[in-house]
């Protein structure tokens, strides 16, 4: 049954572990990516493709912030990316995982 | 949808990468049949009896494994009625088990109970009703007698079965865009969600536009309710036309034939758009080599439309940033050059030279799989055969069963 508003909607902690939510899907393009949640309907553009890496790689990092640095992005751009998480994680495209 | 941007400008803004064509289309429209137990008088597919010619269903099959592969994540499939195929459930689940979602739309007419409990459990299909008018007589004058009642017990059936969120979705016409707020009532009582969208002239919409498409006045009291209503109600970013008053609707706002969007009809022919059924847009078809894979990817037509934009005609408007000179379907079926201004330009420069196209011969949508018996809109009883006719001309009852069933 598909829900009509976004689950797991929460507030964006960069310090904290993250992961890309199971139901989504990601399809790099040009300019970036697609990502699509199969659970909320909600489609989704990454705009660059740094923001893909840094999304594609949270899983695999200690924190949201780490998985920014690990792709390249500079100190003076992490506020922007990390806004940009905010926003994924607030539409259920990203969420918290479980310290390993 | 939602632009997730990382504040570094990119060099081109979205709008114009998507000019510019994608690997895959975001939005993939495939009509699964052209036969169909209603005969609505604005039917964009001109649909009624089925192709001989209609993807089989390992022909469908092969088709849902080439959109896993290019990651098409859902595609919206239509007709026709799509229900009507026998096959219809087992390609949603061949779809769904390949990672496809399914959104399709319906006039309502088989969803029974047990069809509407089985929606409900399933988290990769989304259900759109159509209905073009909120009472009765709007509604039966445009789709056919009874027309609502199927559809308003579908919806009953849907909310008793407590799926949340199908879509209730509304052609809108001179006749029911007075009646948005009980569209809107009416969605809320069965826990839908509204989708209205524009009427083309495309199909058998041609025969009809003239009386059926919102007058002027009835466009901006259109474009003030939905800016009033946001992404509450869904458009298929089909009203950018009306981005020429000023603010624009929620959506990409763009003509998206051939560059994120296209239409697969019930042969496998591939279109720029689900309106622009004819040989002008046909861009290719599945079963050549290749696929649909290549038909998106290589095809001169597309490749044509993902040219950036020079406006033309409208190139000097002080709008056409907004409104990007409306949509291409609505100018070819009605005669206007397609680098002009859209019929239903909300500036008005479409009027006049509607005026001056006169009764010029216009472009008549390619495929008509009308029924002949055109001029009454009451709903028939369709029956498939088991099989699709082995030919258009075989309509004798036992044609379809082979040679080895003739009578004696």
């Amino acid at each position: 049954m598909p829900p009509t508003v976004p689950v797991g909607t929460t507030a964006f902690d960069p310090s904290l572990p993250w992961a890309l939510h199971p139901q989504v899907s990601l399809r790099p393009e040009s300019f970036g990516a697609l990502a699509y949640h199969f659970g909320t309907r909600r489609l989704s553009f990454l705009k660059s493709p740094t923001l893909l890496a840094v999304v594609s790689s949270l899983a695999t990092q200690p924190t949201g912030r780490d998985a920014c640095t690990a792709a390249g992005v500079a100190a003076d751009e992490l506020p922007s990316y990390e806004r940009a998480l905010a926003t994924l994680a607030e539409s259920g495209m990203i969420c918290e995982r479980s310290a390993s | 949808m939602t632009l997730v941007a990382a504040e570094r400008p990119t060099p081109l803004r979205l709008v114009d990468q998507f000019q510019l064509g994608l690997d895959a289309p975001i939005c993939l429209t495939w009509e699964l049949t052209y036969a169909c137990n209603l005969a609505c008088v604005h039917c964009l597919s001109s649909s009624g009896r089925r192709d001989p010619n209609e993807l089989s269903t390992a022909e469908c099959k092969r088709l849902i494994d080439e959109f896993e592969r290019m990651q098409i994540f859902y595609v919206n499939i239509g007709g026709g009625e799509p229900t009507i195929r026998n096959d219809f459930w087992e390609l949603v689940d061949y779809a769904t088990a390949h990672h496809v979602g399914i959104k399709f739309s319906t006039n309502g007419s088989r969803i029974t109970p047990e069809v509407a409990e089985r929606l409900a459990s399933s988290d990769y299909v989304d259900v759109q009703i159509s209905l073009d008018g909120a009472s009765p007589e709007v509604n039966d004058a445009v789709r056919g007698v009874g027309s609502f009642d199927t559809a308003v017990r579908a919806m009953e059936r849907m909310a008793a079965a407590g799926f949340v969120g199908f879509k209730l979705s509304v052609v809108v016409t001179r006749q029911n865009v007075s009646q948005l707020d009980a569209f809107q009532a009416l969605a809320d009582r069965y826990r839908a969600q509204l989708r209205l969208t524009r009427l083309r002239p495309s199909g058998r919409g041609a025969d009809v536009w003239d009386e059926l498409h919102p007058t002027a006045e009835q466009q901006r009291t259109l474009y003030e309710w939905l800016l009033g209503h946001g992404e509450q109600v869904l458009t298929g970013d089909s009203f950018f036309h009306l981005a020429g008053y000023g603010e624009s609707l929620p959506g990409l706002n763009l003509c998206g034939a051939g560059r994120v969007v296209c239409l697969v009809d019930p042969v496998g022919d591939v279109y720029a758009c689900p309106f622009a059924i004819h040989d002008e847009f046909l861009a290719g078809n599945v079963r050549s080599p290749g696929g649909f894979d290549r038909v998106w990817k290589s095809s001169v037509l597309f490749g044509e439309l993902r040219r950036p934009d020079t406006g033309g005609a409208c190139a000097s408007c002080g709008s056409y940033d907004a409104c990007r000179g409306g949509c291409m379907a609505a100018k070819f079926f009605t005669g206007l050059p397609l680098d002009g201004p859209d019929p239903e330009c909300v500036l008005g420069h479409g009027e006049g030279r509607l005026a001056a196209v006169g009764d010029t011969l216009l472009p008549q949508p390619s495929p008509d799989h009308s029924r002949r018996a055109r001029g009454s809109v009451a709903p028939v009883a369709v029956v498939l055969l088991p099989r699709r006719p082995d030919r258009a001309c075989d309509e004798h009852p036992l044609a379809d069963f082979g040679a080895g069933h003739r009578p004696h």
